[in-house]
């Protein structure tokens, strides 16, 4: 099976920072992939490269067979790249409804179906369970619901790849666990890209693990091996004396 | 903007546009004058508050675009001797144009610069026409010859001279682009500017190609701008520079505030409120622009977000 997504020698300098370095990365289609690393590991420089938020210094970015590396964001989320904030920025002065239109307006092709629209939007703020909020300004929902709204919206644009910038971060435990039921419910259709610090959800969402460490892929496999690698706990826990 | 009925808001427009249909009929001469002019410069608010209010771009050259239209129209019935709705086209077409490339180098800054960008480009616009003072008149500006302000329609030919004839075609402008406005603000697209003003970060990660739906902002508000300067051009007759200086930039955004920011009936009360205040003051005092200034302040300190923003905010939620 090919790769969704491939990275050759991606790298990205910020001054003499190698914040990512020399990544050389692949991930199947339908798979959820987490990736770990303490922090400044280049995790998010690394999925913002992806999805066209920064520019890379060198290497090449191929997804679905295409090489992407010189799209501007905005074109990378038309052919299937969603990301979601790690900081949560949904449009406060919105409606919950108003900030799924715009994903889901975007990706009708016929300019006409305004019922199609409101379809869109209802079914996706159904799914993250915040229709009975839909009018409701989205900077007054809580933090909680303003991550799931924030994941709304990456699902409204039909992703085939969905980048998800520490989703539980600030979530109560009973959210996190709504949170894991959604993000495999998400899976059937797209392929999930997942940086996370809380390791159970990890443990339980990922099929496989990437360990960044200094901007480099440090180890990547199963959630089990990764848990027993001895270079991934001396890279979170430091050098043994 | 959510996709609510649309009874509501586009009834109380077409009432607007009723009333001030009859005011025609019962104000006195010189309001029914002043009038006239005021619904032609909130057409030059409108083009300003699509940009400013709904895309949350601050121009402070805007001046440029009006003058466009109105030496487009101005110019090409001076002499050209072109008939009324060439002008008119003429005007529009000039501010499109102009929008369009300075849509272009300006839109690659944001913020402060955007503002110095546009301010440097309509300067530009100014000494220029004043460079050119042997077909524009430089600052003395050109008057428009009352012969050649009359719309022929078929066998009918209208007078825009005539004040009925001045406040109907104002009217009839000013409808028109109250409903285009109002028809693109609550449109999808009227949805993608409103995103773009509180996060275009975001916007771009939704797949919206921010750039080019900026550029067709800037282009549509700067020939709604275009329009009310072909339109003053030749309902009023007179063609000056002045219109092009800075002072002209500023005011629009003034009226916007005043009026309130991304609403669509805000550029008309700011534009009359601002023209009402210095009426009635200047006929009390030399020093009214004293007065102008205190209300400026009260309005700020009390409405902060303009007077039909803050009705908005407060009271009425659905008005667009």
């Amino acid at each position: 099976m090919m790769p969704l997504l491939t990275t050759k020698g991606l790298s990205r300098s910020f001054g003499g920072l190698r914040a990512v370095d020399g990544v050389d990365f692949a991930l199947m289609p339908g798979e959820i992939r987490a990736v770990i690393g303490p922090n400044g590991a280049g995790k998010t420089t690394f999925v913002s490269l992806v999805s066209g938020r920064i520019q890379p210094s060198s290497g090449m970015i191929v997804f679905d067979g295409a090489d992407i590396t010189n799209l501007p964001a905005y074109a990378r989320v038309r052919l299937g790249v969603a990301y979601t904030f790690q900081i949560t920025s949904v449009f406060a002065n919105l409606s919950a409804y108003d900030n799924v239109a715009l994903p889901v307006q975007r990706t009708l092709t016929d300019g006409r179906s305004k019922g199609a629209v409101r379809t869109g939007v209802m079914a996706a703020l159904e799914r993250t369970g915040l229709a009975a909020r839909a009018h409701m300004p989205a900077g007054q929902l809580s933090y909680g619901h303003q991550r799931l709204l924030e994941v709304a919206m990456g699902l409204a644009l039909k992703p085939r790849l969905l980048i998800l910038d520490e989703p539980t971060q600030g979530l109560a435990d009973s959210e996190i666990d709504n949170f894991i039921q959604l993000v495999r419910e998400i899976a059937k259709s797209a392929t999930v890209l997942l940086i996370e610090h809380n390791m159970p959800v990890i443990m339980q969402l990922a099929d496989r693990i990437t360990v960044f460490n200094a901007g480099k892929i440090l180890a990547e496999g199963t959630p089990k091996a990764i848990r027993e690698n001895a270079e991934v706990q001396q890279a979170y826990l430091g050098t043994t004396p | 903007m959510t996709e609510a009925s649309p009874a509501k808001p586009y009834a109380l427009h077409l009432g607007v546009i009723a009333l001030l249909f009859a005011l025609s009929f019962v104000l006195p001469d010189y309001h029914h004058g002043l009038l006239a002019r005021i619904m032609v410069l909130a057409v030059f608010a409108m083009g300003y508050n699509m940009l400013f209010g709904y895309v949350g771009l601050l121009s402070l050259g805007h001046a440029m675009f009006f003058s466009a239209g109105l030496y487009g129209a101005g110019l090409t019935v001076y002499h050209l001797g072109w008939n009324v709705p060439a002008a008119f086209a003429a005007g529009l077409a000039c501010g499109a144009l102009l929008a369009l490339v300075i849509g272009l180098l300006a839109l690659r800054t944001t913020g402060v610069a955007f503002m110095i960008v546009t301010m440097m480009f309509a300067q530009v616009f100014y000494l220029v026409i004043l460079y050119f003072a042997s077909w524009t008149g430089g600052d003395q500006g050109l008057v428009v010859q009352q012969a050649a302000r009359v719309l022929v329609l078929g066998s009918a030919s209208l007078d825009l001279t005539n004040p009925t004839v001045r406040y109907m075609s104002a009217l009839a402008l000013f409808s028109i682009v109250l409903l285009i406005t109002l028809a693109i603000v609550r449109s999808r697209y009227g949805r993608v500017l409103v995103a773009i003003r509180e996060n275009e970060e975001r916007t771009k990660m939704l797949g919206y190609d921010t750039f080019s739906n900026k550029l067709i902002a800037v282009v549509v508000s700067g020939t709604i701008c275009a329009a009310s300067g072909a339109a003053y051009a030749l309902l009023f007759g007179y063609v000056g520079s002045s219109f092009a200086s800075v002072q002209y930039s500023i005011l629009p955004l003034l009226w916007v505030l005043l009026g309130g920011a991304a609403t669509t009936l805000g550029p008309l009360i700011g534009t009359l409120f601002m023209y009402y205040v210095i009426d009635i003051t200047s006929g009390f005092t030399s020093a009214y622009l004293l007065i102008v200034g205190i209300a400026l302040i009260l309005l700020v300190l009390f409405f902060p977000k303009g007077i039909l923003g803050s009705i908005r905010q407060r009271w009425l939620g659905w008005l667009p």
